[in-house]
């Protein structure tokens, strides 16, 4: 199949996206109702058109066409098939035509499921989609075009980064981009409200379910990819607050204080201007992030081809989106108006803190993340912000916000008391302070950041008790099974999230306290024992692979003679980048993993080894995954689709 | 109260302004730690002719260019054409086959054009490990007394030829 195709679909998809954007805006304008009709029409052609050219790449992978240059320098014959498909976005070009692919797919399914909005809204909707696609169309048309081709066509390609050949190439960059995108349909959600001068608890209620679902995914594409740098990278680290990293992190934070803040105004028709805000904010900084990550302007372990045109581009792209953005909430912000007042002791106002806990968060974040940037800009050096920065400023930040999510959920709308507050929860915080003295007491040593991050752990899950049986207490009755069931997916997502942030807690708590490293040599045939438990090294095996050479250690892995593990970790070579590239094996449990990973082949056999004792680690992503769950769990409460069938009933009526 | 509508307004043109700032300046710029030091000298075979040597000694007193390449690089592809530009210009280009298999680096040389005066064979790569590189291509000027004066890394751009190799080139022949 001829890759010109796909060029020219990419093409005419930018002009008929054009199209999506200027009918319905121009209708807007002119109030002429005709046009609205053309919104849907045209993103359903242009999401389809874009979809295409990006399976013609597709298949240019799969087909080994190395006279397209992009993927002739991210692929190679010998690369499993698997690995070839995930290519497609292993470099730049193809990953911001895998961004604007993911783009389609959000603008397909809000014409598909976003049927009971009015027509008016959903075009202006639609039509803010539009604007973007055309943007980044135009960027790839520009500056990126993964259609390029090579003439003469290289025999093979210069093969994919061996860092990326790996089951999280699979599914990492796919999760991750659902997020970062999906955050541009509450972006367009707050735009049209800008533009139809009207925000109220409907409107809260239709962009709720899209907020989160993105929140849900990149939630997990975030976890997904911490797993895998933990595995990869060979030295057991999860998060490295790497610029590329804090280019995802931030707009996560600032997403979750949207769907608390979208909580707010739609059950209390408050937080209006603030709500707004907040989505213009997580859009703007997936596409910072983009900005930072293809741009080049900052360093990072995701390093990628770095072309100021393409800076340019993007910074012009951002100057237009978040530019406008901000100037249209400055105009019209207050046609929205700010929306009910509240006392000061009520779960709005503790949602009110935990918002802007996250924002503060945020921008420490950012403020370390462009440090080095904005040092260099004004000619003072270079510099970098490394773990220590953020660790410090972002724990202290979070601390308070974690101990106000336990209050909150137990917290009355409108007006609480703080007696009765306290006699809730005196208990829970007796509990979690005595556990956390505990657990450091089984674990043999305890300093202050162990007992805060247990602490602020147990704090969580001994409230999110509270909150059941508050609940419980609310509703008449004796069958607790039968009051139970009254609660809703919505009440059941969220505590499900905040167990799962406690969950996330204890991981890194006990990772950061506990973690033990060992380096050692050691020969074939030799045993050490370290932590209790005996290591037997049998050697390496020779493994060849589909595309690289391998020596694979073997060890075996007993505690009190009882077999564990057999571990095996390599040392691969890949010949076409000739690269070598280090394989970690790791022994998991729920409680502790053990991590080995080879080091270097010393001159008379033996080999240098590295080993970790990770404890709890597991938890960091399992907490990760209870928290996308609990996400999900919300999307399918029953007011979201309930009003659908009234909104029809609306339209029938009118 | 209009004033806090319009603030991240302002925070966010703050924002562009370093960001504008920030594309016009190179992070990744560390210096090479070889310019201004002697090259390392080494001796190889001559690529298509291992019964020759080449031997840097030989180039003391002349100022020259070492581009070092293979033929599975698609960057070196690119930068080909260029190269045998100059060298047409009588430019003193000397190639390094870096890990190459000799057969398909003398094809390219053979269908793409030759635009060395010759070509050192570093089938190991232990040459290119003296030298520090971290992905081909990568062009050394060399002057007169075997010192490293430029570095270009990634294929010789012709912004890259006109502004500073060619200017540094007559500089250092005088």
């Amino acid at each position: 199949m001829n890759p010109v195709i796909g060029h020219y679909a990419l093409i005419l998809a930018l002009f008929v996206a054009a199209l999506q954007a200027a009918l319905p805006l121009a209708g807007l304008s002119k109030n002429n109702e005709k046009l609205f009709a053309f919104a849907a029409p045209m993103a359903r052609i242009q999401s389809a058109l874009i979809i295409f050219s990006f399976l013609i790449l597709t298949y240019a992978f799969y087909a080994n066409d190395f006279s397209v240059y992009y993927v002739a320098v991210t692929s190679n014959s010998h690369l499993p098939l698997i690995f070839r498909l995930a290519a497609v976005w292993g470099g730049h070009e193809g990953s911001m035509l895998f961004w604007v692919t993911i783009l389609a797919v959000w603008t397909l399914a809000v014409t598909f499921f976003a049927k009971e909005l009015p027509l008016r809204f959903r075009s202006s909707l639609l039509a803010v989609m539009g604007l973007l696609t055309v943007g980044f169309l135009m960027f790839i048309l520009f500056t990126s075009n993964p259609f390029d081709r090579i003439f003469p066509a290289p025999f093979d390609g210069r093969d994919l980064n061996p860092l990326l050949q790996d089951p999280g190439m699979v599914f990492h960059p796919p999760l991750l981009y659902m997020g970062y995108v999906g955050f541009s349909v509450a972006f367009a959600f707050a735009i049209a409200a800008l533009l139809d001068g009207r925000l109220d608890v409907t409107w809260a209620r239709w962009t709720r379910p899209w907020t989160t679902a993105a929140w849900v995914f990149l939630t997990l594409g975030i976890a997904l990819g911490s797993r895998w740098a933990y595995y990869e990278l060979g030295w057991g680290g999860w998060w490295f607050w790497d610029a590329v990293e804090n280019a995802s992190f931030m707009p996560w934070l600032i997403g979750t204080a949207l769907i608390h803040s979208l909580a707010v105004t739609e059950k209390r028709d408050a937080f209006k201007a603030w709500t707004v805000l907040l989505s213009i904010c997580a859009f703007s900084l997936s596409l910072l992030g983009t900005f930072l990550v293809r741009s080049g302007v900052l360093t990072s372990v995701h390093a990628f081809a770095t072309d100021p045109s393409r800076g340019l581009f993007i910074l012009l792209f951002l100057v237009v989106v978040i530019g406008g953005a901000l100037t249209l909430f400055a105009l019209r912000a207050q046609s929205v108006g700010l929306g009910e007042k509240f006392d000061l002791v009520s779960r709005e106002s503790f949602l009110l803190s935990n918002n802007l806990v996250l924002f503060t968060a945020t921008a420490s974040v950012l403020l370390g993340t462009l440090y080095p940037l904005l040092i260099d800009a004004m000619g003072m050096g270079k510099i970098s912000v490394g773990p220590p920065y953020f660790d410090t400023v972002f724990v202290a930040i979070m601390v308070p916000g974690i101990f106000l999510m336990g209050i909150g959920p137990i917290a009355s709308w409108k007006k609480a008391s703080v007696p009765d507050l306290a006699s809730k929860l005196k208990w829970a915080l007796g509990i979690s302070i005595i556990s956390a003295l505990l657990v450091p007491s089984v674990m043999g040593r305890l300093s202050p950041m162990i007992f805060v991050g247990l602490l602020m752990a147990f704090w969580v899950i001994s409230s999110v008790l509270v909150a059941i049986k508050t609940r419980l207490k609310a509703i008449p009755g004796n069958d607790v099974v039968k009051k139970f069931k009254t609660f809703g997916p919505a009440f059941n997502g969220m505590l499900l999230a905040h167990f799962g942030l406690a969950i996330f807690i204890i991981g890194v708590t006990m990772v950061k306290g506990y973690e033990q490293e060992y380096d050692i040599t050691m020969h074939s045939g030799e045993t050490t024992v370290i932590n209790g438990y005996d290591f037997t090294f049998k050697g390496t095996l020779p493994v060849t692979g589909p595309n690289y050479k391998s020596k694979q250690g073997q060890f075996y892995v007993t505690k009190d003679g009882k077999e564990i593990d057999l571990l095996t970790p390599e040392k691969r070579y890949y010949p076409v980048q000739g690269a070598v590239m280090t394989e970690a094996s790791i022994s998991i449990n729920p409680v502790r993993d053990i991590y080995i990973s080879l080091g270097e082949e010393l001159e008379e056999g033996g080999w240098s080894i590295r080993i970790y004792f990770k404890p709890f680690v597991q938890w960091i992503w399992l907490g990760c995954l209870l928290m996308g769950l609990g996400g999900l769990l919300t999307m399918v409460d029953k007011r979201y689709r309930l009003k659908k069938k009234v909104t029809n009933n609306e339209s029938a009526a009118t | 109260m209009k004033l806090k509508l319009i603030l991240p307004l302002l925070l966010f043109v703050v924002l562009v302004g370093f960001l504008g700032k920030g594309l016009f300046l190179n992070p990744r710029e560390v210096p090479s730690p070889l310019i201004g030091k002697p090259a390392p000298t080494f001796e190889a075979p001559v690529l298509g002719d291992s019964s020759k040597t080449f031997y840097t000694e030989e180039m003391k007193g002349k100022v020259w260019l070492l581009n070092m390449w293979a033929s599975w690089c698609v960057a070196c592809r690119e930068e080909h054409p260029l190269l045998v530009e100059m060298r047409k210009h009588d430019i003193p280009l000397y190639g390094l086959a870096y890990k190459d298999v000799e057969t398909n680096a003398l094809a390219v040389l053979e269908s793409m054009g030759d635009p060395y005066i010759t070509t050192a064979n570093d089938a190991d790569g232990t040459i290119g490990i003296d030298y520090g590189v971290y992905g081909v291509p990568e062009t050394y000027v060399i002057d007169k007394k075997g010192i490293i004066r430029y570095k270009q890394i990634g294929p010789i751009t012709p912004e890259a030829l006109r502004d500073t190799i060619l200017p540094l080139l007559k500089e250092l022949a005088v």
